[in-house]
């Protein structure tokens, strides 16, 4: 019971927060965090719970923000309307791949789908005519507060992480890790296992479909090379699983929270820490390394995950009783007495 | 007509022929034997009949149906279970979601998915065990639990490939218990197995392949004083 207490208190916190933070910049980083929480899950419905591992979420991401876009640019309509439909998008651009890999084992899948994501951007930044290429999309956002915006990414996250619980406590969830613990014995047991793989990826593509959408509507401006980025989006979904949790359902949850808040950290120059350095002592070298700190938060995600891999393979959710064995000092005896 | 009937099965790997021309009738109810020494196609005959491969030509009939090439899913829906010999245990998963993933072929709930479990779980003496990973069993709990995922999708028919190889004498015992009580509920089987102990005690009868041809037919004692068997098992020169 205890276990389960944590989400609620999360939840509570995160449905109060605009009452007490009000600063834009802050409910902007949750706003990211909080589609991260959606990006992160859907990735882990696939690849961790089904074990088929996907380096093209940009592509569901893309779509789902481009059917918002054009539906607007095109025809007027409302781009909330392309939420709902920016995951149904994405699963019909994804459901073809699936139909061809999934009956296949091995890479195949992991493969095209890096192909789809990065196949996908050359087609946005080609049909200029359809997509408007490399000028990308502009809206108008519809609110002007941020709040609003934080209480749908909240209502968009909570959807997706309680959906995609109930799905795995049930027979998809049981089916879709037989496939990943070995396809030879699913398949045995009675499970359709090409079927099943699909399911789990319409699951999964249409969350992130429906976060590209929101994006759209919150930022009021996407082209190909920021919504289809191999490295900001496909591999960041793949980070944000990884450092919270593969195969757990709130490993990318706290993933996404770490992830947004690293990035961050590097892109601020350690918060600002060297910026206020180099004013203090007048040396144009400290505010060089700054800015070249700012520039590698990629390295930074690198070192990362090295650390995350090597010390909690499970990510910090699923390795959550050695953290707190090694870090916090408890043993679960100690806890007993 | 036979319960189930296995007619010319072929399986060609390339150039290699690894099943022949393998004709066999198993009765409803019987414990039918499959043996023969390593590499003489007992295992690509279950393959060809479980679905994991298509046999490259003959017919495969369950009932009145011919189940050759069909997927293994669907064969498993028309009441056919296996075991692997080389054990698959769904490792990061406890014993007990074996066999509840095992269960929802037949169920959609998971309250009734989960108490088929249990049952089949106790019926196969996991209950002690059933709260673990399965990758931490040894392995004649995981022998066990190849048998208790396949009887939990309720088959008619089991085919159990050497559940018995590698374990300790009580635990043979128990093993041979556990197939005769799977027998006592009704389902039929097919067995291969190479300790002679385990498939002369519970067989019906046995079938004996060769190099992919069958070689003998007929009770365990027809076919212990067989002598194309004696030679396929100690050589020419033994025999």
């Amino acid at each position: 019971m205890k276990k389960n207490l944590y989400p609620l208190v999360l939840l509570a916190v995160l449905a109060l927060l605009p009452l007490a933070v009000k600063s834009n910049y802050f409910l902007h980083l949750m706003i990211l965090f909080l589609l991260w929480v959606v990006i992160g899950s859907s990735w882990n419905v696939l690849a961790g719970f089904t074990g088929q591992v996907s380096f093209g979420h940009a592509a569901f991401f893309g779509v789902g923000a481009y059917t918002a876009g054009l539906l607007f640019q095109h025809l007027q309509v409302s781009p909330w309307w392309g939420m709902a439909l920016g995951g149904v998008v994405a699963v019909l651009i994804g459901l073809p791949f699936g139909a061809i890999c999934f009956p296949l084992r091995g890479a195949y899948f992991a493969l095209a789908s890096l192909a789809l994501g990065e196949g996908i951007r050359h087609v946005a930044t080609i049909a200029e005519n359809f997509t408007g290429g490399m000028m990308g999309i502009m809206i108008m956002p519809t609110f002007i507060s941020k709040v609003p915006y934080y209480y749908i990414s909240l209502a968009l996250a909570v959807l997706s992480v309680v959906s995609i619980q109930l799905v795995i406590g049930a027979k998809p969830g049981y089916y879709f890790v037989s496939i990943r613990e070995d396809q030879d014995a699913a398949a045995s047991l009675g499970i359709n296992t090409t079927l099943y793989k699909n399911v789990s990826l319409s699951i999964s593509a249409f969350w992130t479909g429906m976060a590209g959408a929101l994006y759209m509507n919150y930022m009021g401006f996407i082209d190909p090379h920021v919504v289809f980025s191999l490295h900001d989006y496909s591999v960041m979904a793949i980070l944000v699983a990884i450092v919270g949790g593969v195969g757990t359902i709130y490993g990318p949850t706290v993933g996404a929270f770490i992830m947004v808040a690293f990035q961050e950290f590097f892109r601020t120059g350690f918060f600002g820490l060297f910026e206020y350095l180099g004013h203090k002592t007048g040396s144009s070298a400290v505010s060089v390394v700054g800015e070249a700190v700012q520039h590698a938060h990629v390295l930074g995600f690198g070192i990362l995950v090295i650390v995350v891999i090597l010390y909690l393979p499970n990510g910090v959710v699923g390795d959550w009783e050695k953290i707190k064995r090694n870090v916090f000092r408890i043993s679960p005896a100690k806890e007993g007495v | 007509m036979a319960y189930f009937r296995v007619e010319k099965l072929v399986k060609k790997f390339g150039g290699l022929t690894a099943v022949n021309e393998v004709t066999f009738d198993v009765e409803k109810g019987e414990i039918f034997g499959l043996i023969g020494p390593n590499g003489s196609g007992k295992t690509t005959t279950f393959n060809m009949i479980s679905g994991v491969y298509p046999p490259t030509s003959g017919k495969v009939v369950y009932g009145d149906r011919e189940i050759q090439g069909m997927k293994s899913h669907r064969i498993c829906h028309l009441g056919v279970g296996r075991t692997f010999q080389v054990v698959k245990p769904l490792g990061r998963m406890t014993v007990l979601d074996n066999v509840i993933a095992a269960s929802f072929s037949r169920v959609n709930s998971m309250s009734e998915a989960r108490s088929h479990a249990l049952k089949t779980v106790e019926f196969c003496g996991l209950a002690p065990v059933q709260g673990i990973l399965a990758k931490s069993l040894p392995i004649a709990g995981r022998k066990r639990l190849e048998i208790a995922r396949a009887m939990a999708t309720r088959p008619d028919l089991l085919l159990l490939d050497e559940t018995a190889a590698g374990l300790n004498p009580s635990e043979l015992v128990e093993a041979i218990d556990l197939i005769q009580k799977i027998r006592a509920n009704g389902t039929t089987i097919i067995i291969i197995e190479h300790i002679m102990h385990v498939i002369m005690t519970i067989s019906d009868r046995i079938h004996a392949i060769n190099f992919g041809q069958t070689i003998a037919e007929g009770t365990p004692k027809e076919v212990a004083a067989n002598q194309a068997v004696i030679e396929a098992y100690l050589g020419t020169d033994y025999a």
